[in-house]
């Protein structure tokens, strides 16, 4: 059915995209039809600051339970109450964005009505109903300074379950038909894992002192080249879908999320233990770079799922190739 | 099977699975589907818009519309009556509009979409509270006491028709008027249509008729003329709603490969254990590090 294309009048046919700004051309450009142009998908309904908000906080939170039981573990105390706060305060905020971005937010409770494990968002629910009571009762009893046993077991459970609060989101991201959330799946876990690390160094560097900052410093380092590296293997994995990346407002914020997590990162070991307010710029970046990466996701997103031609060009190639290898359908 | 959907989602005893079958090579573009859905179902207006693309003024399916009526124009370009608009020699226009062998002329596509009530439907497998949910006839129905409008069907769906109703903020979308089929009666789209364009019945049945519509134009010299859903072996697990198309998915708006996104979820999950696992090891390693 691939055969010789018709000519038709405007939209309706086939159409040459051009690309923006003399960016360099990952693969060439894509002759394919539409509908007049218009979208085949919706475009999605969630509120960019809402969710980016969302993704963003709920990696600063699970990383932050795992700097908090390394730091108990390793009698540093002014970085495990922070990590503690940070924690539950990052999921309480977390909670709040998803809910805010509800059609009907009084109707919140319904994601725990049942357990579906084809919805990661309700499995992500079933985690974060799960998860944030254990930070706040790891916050609280460090505060408080009382029920050791108690903040103690929070603070390992939390821990437990921190590096899947980071993770999840990849996947609620990855299960839908946006092209570039779709097409990123196996890297974006790592990309979310990378972001939240840096992110939860970013917090320990702003507010614990530089005595015992040195593994969030390292966490800083090694989160960034994590979630850089993975999102540059994304980016080639996605080929054609990765132009979104490359244009407008996604291109800015990746740009701003590369800039602020490796000079960050950079800034964080050079700022040793002393040089307080080194280490709050550092911090500083570090946590807007991670923000900034989620927003870059979001965005880039959004607008492959606008433009026709994510959709039907690599669909159309899977076709052909089908059709190639000889597997039956058209 | 496929067909035993209803049974897998815990009805027992099931009616057989019942669908659409939109034949689009008799459709002539009337819109009566579309008016009486809105109708029927009481679908608030949502806007009286002129595109300018065509007679298509509705554009597409959304929260506010269920059947959506798509009008393509095509032909091949004029070559000589591109050149200079006020001085065109009639006659020669006229020759060249002549049907050229193969194709030529002047043709209009019309094809009424709907949700395609998908065999694995990715709206239902995501939406985290249940209100989508399989009926005892096989369709896909959301609940609307239910939904909390978390829009997470609307990111899923691969063909792009469920939508989040600005103002009330859950998610509508065509019920295959399941109070209807309840009752015994057709859908009101199916009922409306003076062509028959639009078939309900039984899946089976329909798929025959359907088997037998493609050859039957072929054999008419229809070349283009192909089913579009119809496959139980495709991405989606083929569509309650399936169609007979005179040209390629994508002229018409629709998905040429459309595939579940459910389908990956082994590979994503197991890919974020991965990532999780680096993340518990990074820290491991940030901690393990010299004692500063
Ligand atoms: S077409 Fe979209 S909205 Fe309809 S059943 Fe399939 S996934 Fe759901
Ligand atoms: S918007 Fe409603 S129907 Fe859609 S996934 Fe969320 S709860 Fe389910």
């Amino acid at each position: 059915m691939s055969g010789a294309p018709r000519d038709a009048v405007e939209g309706a046919g086939r159409r040459r995209r051009r690309r923006g700004r003399g960016e360099q051309a990952v693969v060439p450009d894509a002759e394919f039809a539409s509908y007049y142009g218009r979208p085949i998908l919706k475009r999605p309904r969630w509120r960019p600051l809402d969710i980016a908000g969302y993704l963003a906080l709920g990696g600063l939170a699970g990383a932050s339970s795992l700097l908090a039981a390394g730091a108990d573990a390793t009698a540093r105390p002014a970085l495990a109450r922070t990590a503690k706060l940070g924690a539950a305060g990052a999921i309480s905020l977390s909670l709040a964005a998803l809910v805010h971005d509800l059609g009907r937010p009084s109707r919140f409770l319904n994601m725990l009505r049942v357990v579906k494990p084809t919805s990661p968002m309700n499995l992500g629910s079933w985690l974060l109903a799960g998860y944030a009571p254990l930070t706040m009762a790891a916050a609280a009893a460090d505060v408080a300074g009382r029920y050791r046993a108690v903040g103690a077991a929070a603070t390992a459970s939390a821990a437990a379950l921190g590096p899947a609060v980071a993770t999840y989101t990849a996947v609620l991201v990855s299960d839908t038909a946006v092209p570039a959330w779709h097409g990123g799946r196996r890297d974006l876990p790592f990309v979310f894992a990378g972001s939240g690390a840096t992110a939860a160094a970013g917090l320990a560097l702003v507010a614990a002192p530089g005595e015992e900052t040195g593994p969030a410093r390292r966490m800083a380092v090694l989160g960034a080249v994590l979630e850089l590296g993975a999102f540059q293997l994304m980016k080639r994995r996605l080929g054609l879908v990765a132009e979104p990346y490359e244009e407008g407002r996604p291109r800015a914020m990746l740009r701003a999320a590369e800039a602020l997590t490796a000079g960050g990162a950079a800034l964080a070991v050079c700022a040793g233990r002393r040089g307080r307010a080194r280490a709050v710029l550092a911090g500083t970046a570090l946590l807007a770079g991670s923000t900034a990466m989620r927003l870059a996701v979001f965005h880039a997103g959004v607008a492959s799922a606008e433009d026709p031609k994510y959709t039907v060009v690599p669909q159309r190639e899977r076709l052909e190739a089908r059709s190639r290898d000889g597997d039956g359908r058209p | 099977m496929t067909d035993d959907i209803a049974r897998a989602a815990g009805h027992t005893d099931p009616p057989p699975r019942m669908g659409f079958f939109t034949d689009t090579s008799v459709c002539i573009g009337c819109k009566a589907c579309e008016v009486a859905c809105k109708e029927w179902n009481a679908i608030p207006e949502d806007g009286l818009e002129l595109t300018g693309m065509s007679y298509d003024n509705t554009q597409g399916l959304g929260a506010d519309t269920w059947r959506h009526v798509a009008f393509v124009e095509q032909r091949r370009p004029l070559g000589g009556a591109a050149s200079g608009a006020g001085d065109v020699d009639v006659f020669d226009a006229a020759r060249d509009l002549a049907p050229a062998p193969g194709n030529g002329e002047l043709r209009w596509l019309m094809s009424s979409d709907v949700c395609k009530h998908c065999t694995r439907a990715a709206c239902l497998d995501v939406c985290p509270t249940g209100s989508l949910f399989r009926t005892e006839f096989g369709t896909v129905v959301v609940q609307e006491d239910i939904c909390n409008g978390c829009g997470y069907c609307v990111t899923a769906c691969p063909y792009g028709v469920i939508d989040q109703r600005p103002g009330d903020g859950r998610a509508w979308k065509c019920t295959l008027c399941y109070d209807r089929l309840g009752v015994g009666m057709e859908p009101a789209c199916a009922k409306s249509c003076p062509t028959d364009s639009i078939q309900f019945g039984p899946l089976e049945e329909l798929r025959e008729r359907a088997a037998d519509r493609v050859a039957q134009l072929r054999a008419a010299g229809v070349d283009d003329a192909r089913l579009y859903g119809e496959d139980p072996e495709d991405g989606v697990g083929g569509d309650g709603a399936f169609f007979l198309l005179l040209d390629e998915p994508e002229v018409y708006g629709l998905p040429p490969d459309p595939v579940v996104s459910t389908r990956d979820l082994p590979t994503m999950w197991r890919h974020a254990a991965a990532a999780a696992a680096s993340l518990a090891a990074l820290a491991v390693v940030s901690f393990a590090g010299r004692p500063r």
